[in-house]
């Protein structure tokens, strides 16, 4: 009874889906000014969720039960990772053995989701996005998953996030050693790829490939891919909290620093144009897994 | 008012389709979403793609050949979805009335819900009309 409630409600998913589509309308907001305009009032996001529930849904002719039951597969894993991760955020004793390792693969269920369903949807261009997609994943995983086994090393090689996050209230957060500053930077490019945020928006590209994965999607099937997106924009940075900067996680400081790292994402996604899907893997693969080994290396010496 | 129609005027994601214009609608239609009129205030969206969209605008003088694509687009996006016609050309066909090519004008192939003129309407005139199809939309439809 109390899992389901921390499933549906508290950290789970009516808390993961409100937050996140408050920090949807902030980078929405963000996005605007930077950019000379007013923007949308605080409410848009959900009038768009609103709004799609209430329109024709269209099946292409194709492989019928792919096509619908895919976005609820990445919507509920990701909100279970969701779960996981504000159960231990709020109550760090209650973390169970290897949940980063539990978290890492539900974060990659969306992409994987988004991936089924563009493919199955038969449109050329979303076959294109679906490409890409699988390429940026090949591309992003490897430096996260090193800035990961960084944290992991400094925090005397724990793979549970509650004693990570109390290892680091008693002996200050990650970020601010070497071995933490940089796997922290390589960690924020793989979640500005995850995101889908602008240099890494090439599997969505609006301009180019006319949305991408999600072209044939309408109706309450693309509602539950926009929600995918709104609580993925809560769990990353409150994973990168939980990893780089869990000393105090009060909610007075909680909030400034997820706010921050949102606000950084939206300023990156805004100052940069997209680039290449080879720019991209170019990208992943040279300076950021490098970044990524050093302070790997760095973490094994004890910096 | 139920919250449906609420939620849809609320938020008009707009699918802009040119069937032959001379493009001055099209960067009319862009303008609006430009920092001085910025109608993003509204919730109005520029989208990629049929699927998403609310609103389908339809600028230029409908040739022999966009038609049948027209057509298809329609019968693609998902259905509360209006059509507006953007500019002279695709009201009344404009200076192409007796064109070869051009045969029938707009509204006798798709259910136009709104009628903006002016070559090429202002910005302001656009955002005037999407006033006026959400108080139409509001009033019943």
């Amino acid at each position: 009874m109390k899992i389901l409630l921390n499933f549906l409600v508290f950290p789970g998913l009516l808390t993961a889906v409100c937050v996140g589509l408050l920090a949807g309308w902030f980078d929405r907001k963000i996005s605007a000014r930077l950019q000379w305009r007013v923007g949308p009032p605080w409410y848009q996001n959900f009038i768009d969720i609103a709004k799609l529930f209430g329109k024709e849904t269209i099946i292409p002719r194709s492989s019928r039960w792919t096509f619908i039951l895919s976005p609820y597969l990445g919507f509920l894993s990701l909100v279970l990772a969701a779960t996981v991760l504000g159960k231990v955020m709020l109550w760090p004793s209650e973390s169970f053995y290897a949940d980063i390792i539990v978290i890492l693969y539900l974060l990659t269920m969306p992409a994987v989701s988004m991936m089924i369903g563009a493919s199955s949807s038969r449109n050329p261009l979303a076959s294109v996005g679906a490409s890409r997609e699988m390429k940026l994943i090949l591309g992003y995983e490897l430096p996260f998953i090193l800035s990961l086994i960084a944290v992991i090393i400094r925090c005397q090689d724990s793979i549970q996030l509650g004693s990570i996050i109390n290892y680091q209230a008693s002996f200050g957060s990650n970020i601010f050693s070497f071995s933490g500053a940089l796997a922290f930077i390589a960690a924020f490019f793989a979640m500005q790829a995850k995101l889908g945020f602008a240099p890494f928006d090439i599997s969505e590209a609006e301009q180019e490939i006319m949305g991408g994965t999600l072209i044939e999607y309408s109706g309450p099937l693309l509602a539950v891919f926009k929600l995918t997106k709104a609580v993925l924009l809560y769990t990353m940075p409150l994973l990168l909290i939980c990893l780089f900067m869990g000393k105090d996680l009060g909610w007075m400081l909680l909030i400034p620093k997820y706010i921050g790292i949102v606000l950084l994402a939206v300023l990156i996604k805004n100052t940069n144009p997209r680039i290449r899907i080879d720019q991209a893997l170019r990208f992943f693969w040279g300076p950021v897994t490098i970044i990524a080994v050093i302070s790997v290396i760095l973490a094994a010496v004890g910096l | 008012m139920s919250i449906k129609t609420k939620a849809l005027t609320k938020s008009i994601w707009v699918f802009h389709i040119s069937c032959g214009s001379c493009n001055n609608c099209d960067i009319e239609i862009l303008d609006c979403f430009t920092p001085r009129h910025d109608i993003e205030r509204f919730g109005v969206q520029l989208i990629g793609s049929v699927r998403h969209a609310d609103a389908l605008l339809i600028t230029g003088a409908m040739n022999r050949k966009s038609v049948p694509r027209m057509k298809k687009i329609y019968e693609q996006a998902p259905k509360p979805c209006v059509v507006v016609a953007v500019g002279q050309c695709a009201l009344s066909q404009h200076m192409f009335r007796y064109s070869y090519n051009v045969r029938e004008p707009l509204d006798e192939i798709l259910p136009v819900d709104l009628y903006i003129p002016g070559c090429p309407p202002k910005p302001e005139a656009i955002i005037a009309g999407i006033t006026k199809l959400v108080k139409k939309i509001n009033k019943g439809k």
